[in-house]
């Protein structure tokens, strides 16, 4: 058990302090400011960053309304009898165990290709939606199986339509989790490089990204510059990598603080 | 001839029994007051399965109507059918009819929301909502669409409910930061915002401690002069202190042993059940010799 913690601590650890050290030297402005450039030492990492927060803002408008409506219905409404409502959820548990990659390849077929949307941000997003869909499904659903019975039926003696029980109890009460389970999706979302480089997140894009153009992601751009043979691009991926992982890291420390603020002691 | 006639009954006939249920309302004084509920061949069944069959009795109003009886006699079942909370567990049929001054409970065009918004329920588990103690009173106003004076209200709820003193500096504090007993009586004062006709006890005082439970119960003897209640309760002791009728329920077993369910012993005044019951397993029942 402890050397187990030992183990994991430990390995965080050492990759954490490599990283910082390779990739302090080019951990500056010009990361943050530049665009990407065949010359090292004026290569920045700035549409790659803007288009990993575009996308992350993408999934989050839409993979959470929907993840917790599905939720909803399937927690307080679906009738457990019909056959339709447990196809939803074996399939929703299915789709939480299939490779991004697989999803890389459906985005590129059904909404690169399909509808025809292009190699565009709005396109990266709408597959990194459907990537962690099924997690906060799955999370959100948690979060209201936690809310205890009690709490309904009171609400139903008040007089209380289901609708008023759900909105007005259930959902408050479980947003906490909900919240806690949508940002760790989420930075996984931010994470993501199989399903961007199938839909065609580029390599060089010079300028900033927009919903309907061309874009690269930051973890696309840390891939792209461990294969350059210029030892200064792997600092430069090392700084990259130091970026994306404060925002990951960020994250989920926010999703913890939520988790801990509002724990519930029914 | 008498004599060793009385000193065979007085175990149950003691003087402090007596002195404990005569707080309750004569019969003839009972019966001149209104009906709220009718109930008249009343079974409930869970997935065809019966749970509770054939009772039958009137609830009058401004009274306390106590049912006790053992485990698994239905009566948690049975006060569920007075508010239609039956309806929300699945596969349980209500059949009889359950008539509120006059009215069909269960007729086709009754929406239960609107029954349930008259007839009040403080449950077993004190169950106070996840938020402070000024929005759990204000939730039944607003559901109804009662905005106005919400704070008068909220006020008049906590005074009823005995709980004001207590919280009246710390409203918008949780509400699951209170006691167990003051987490109950804001239940109680939860179901009073509404202003029912009806409240309803599911074992109000079975999760607390005895000074929380006495309060609940001085409690009811103050809300029956404004409400009528109906209780469900293990306890004798509580039954005979609080209320003016009492249903005695039992457990009847088939004869291959395999279902088991509720029925309807004996209903009468508190007074007769617990003195001179006339059926022997209330009897039994009352003086301890079962469950």
């Amino acid at each position: 058990m402890l050397f187990a913690m030992l183990v994991a601590f430990g390995t965080l650890a050492v990759l954490l302090v490599d990283t910082l050290i390779t990739g302090w030297p080019e951990l500056d402005r010009q990361l943050f400011s530049g665009p990407p450039s065949t010359v090292p030492e004026e290569a920045g990492a700035r549409p790659a960053i803007l288009a990993t927060l575009y996308l992350g803002l993408i999934v989050l408008l839409l993979s959470v309304p929907i993840g917790v409506l599905t939720a909803i219905y399937l927690e307080e409404y679906a009738d457990r009898e019909r056959w339709w409502n447990r196809a939803i959820e074996v399939n929703i548990q299915n789709l939480a165990a299939v490779p991004s990659i697989v999803y890389g390849i459906l985005g590129l077929a059904f909404i690169v290709r399909g509808i025809g949307v292009g190699r565009v941000v709005l396109a990266g997003g709408l597959i990194l939606t459907l990537v962690v869909l099924p997690t906060v499904v799955v999370a959100s659903r948690e979060a209201i199986r936690a809310v205890p019975d009690s709490i309904r039926q009171g609400a139903f003696a008040l007089g209380a339509t289901k609708w008023q029980v759900v909105w007005r109890q259930v959902l408050p009460a479980s947003i906490p989790g909900m919240a806690t389970g949508s940002i760790l999706a989420l930075s996984r979302a931010v994470g993501e490089t199989a399903p961007l480089i199938m839909v065609g997140a580029i390599v060089y894009v010079a300028f900033d990204p927009t919903l309907f153009g061309s874009y690269t992601a930051l973890p696309v751009q840390i891939y792209n510059w461990t294969k350059q043979p210029d030892p200064t691009f792997q600092t430069l991926a090392a700084a990259g990598a130091i970026v994306l992982l404060t925002i990951v890291l960020g994250m989920n420390a926010v999703a913890i603080f939520l988790r801990n603020r509002y724990r519930r002691q029914w | 001839m008498v004599t060793p006639m009385t000193q065979m009954e007085s175990p149950r006939i003691d003087s402090a029994r007596l002195a404990e249920v005569s707080r309750g309302l004569d019969r003839a004084e009972i019966e001149r007051r209104e009906k709220v509920f009718s109930v008249s061949g009343l079974g409930v069944s869970y997935h065809g399965k019966p749970a509770l069959e054939d009772v039958t009795l009137d609830v009058h109003r401004n009274t306390v109507t106590a049912f006790i009886g053992p485990s698994g006699c239905g009566k948690s079942t049975f006060i569920r059918c007075f508010n239609r909370m039956n309806d929300l567990i699945p596969g349980a049929k209500v059949e009889g009819t359950v008539l509120y001054h006059g009215a069909d409970l269960y007729a086709r065009d009754v929406d239960p929301v609107d029954v349930r918004r008259r007839i009040g329920m403080v449950f077993q588990k004190p169950n106070p909502f996840p938020k402070s103690i000024y929005d759990n009173v204000a939730f039944g106003p607003r559901v109804l669409g009662l905005r106005g004076g919400l704070d008068e209200r909220v006020e008049k709820a906590l005074h009823d409910a005995a709980l004001w003193d207590e919280v009246k500096d710390r409203l918008k504090d949780g509400a699951l930061g209170l006691s167990g007993g003051q987490q109950q009586r804001l239940c109680i004062a939860r179901a009073l915002a509404v202003e029912p006709d009806v409240i309803l006890m599911d074992e109000p005082a079975s999760a607390l401690d005895p000074i929380s439970t006495t309060r609940i119960e001085d409690l009811m003897h103050e809300l029956k002069r404004e409400y009528t209640i109906v209780i469900v309760t293990h306890n004798m002791q509580q039954a005979a202190r609080v209320a003016d009728m009492t249903a005695f329920f039992s457990v009847v077993v088939d004869d291959d042993g395999s279902a088991r369910r509720g029925i309807l012993v004996e209903y009468d005044t508190t007074a007769k059940i617990f003195t001179t019951p006339s059926d022997t397993r209330t009897e039994d029942y009352v003086t301890g010799r079962f469950g």
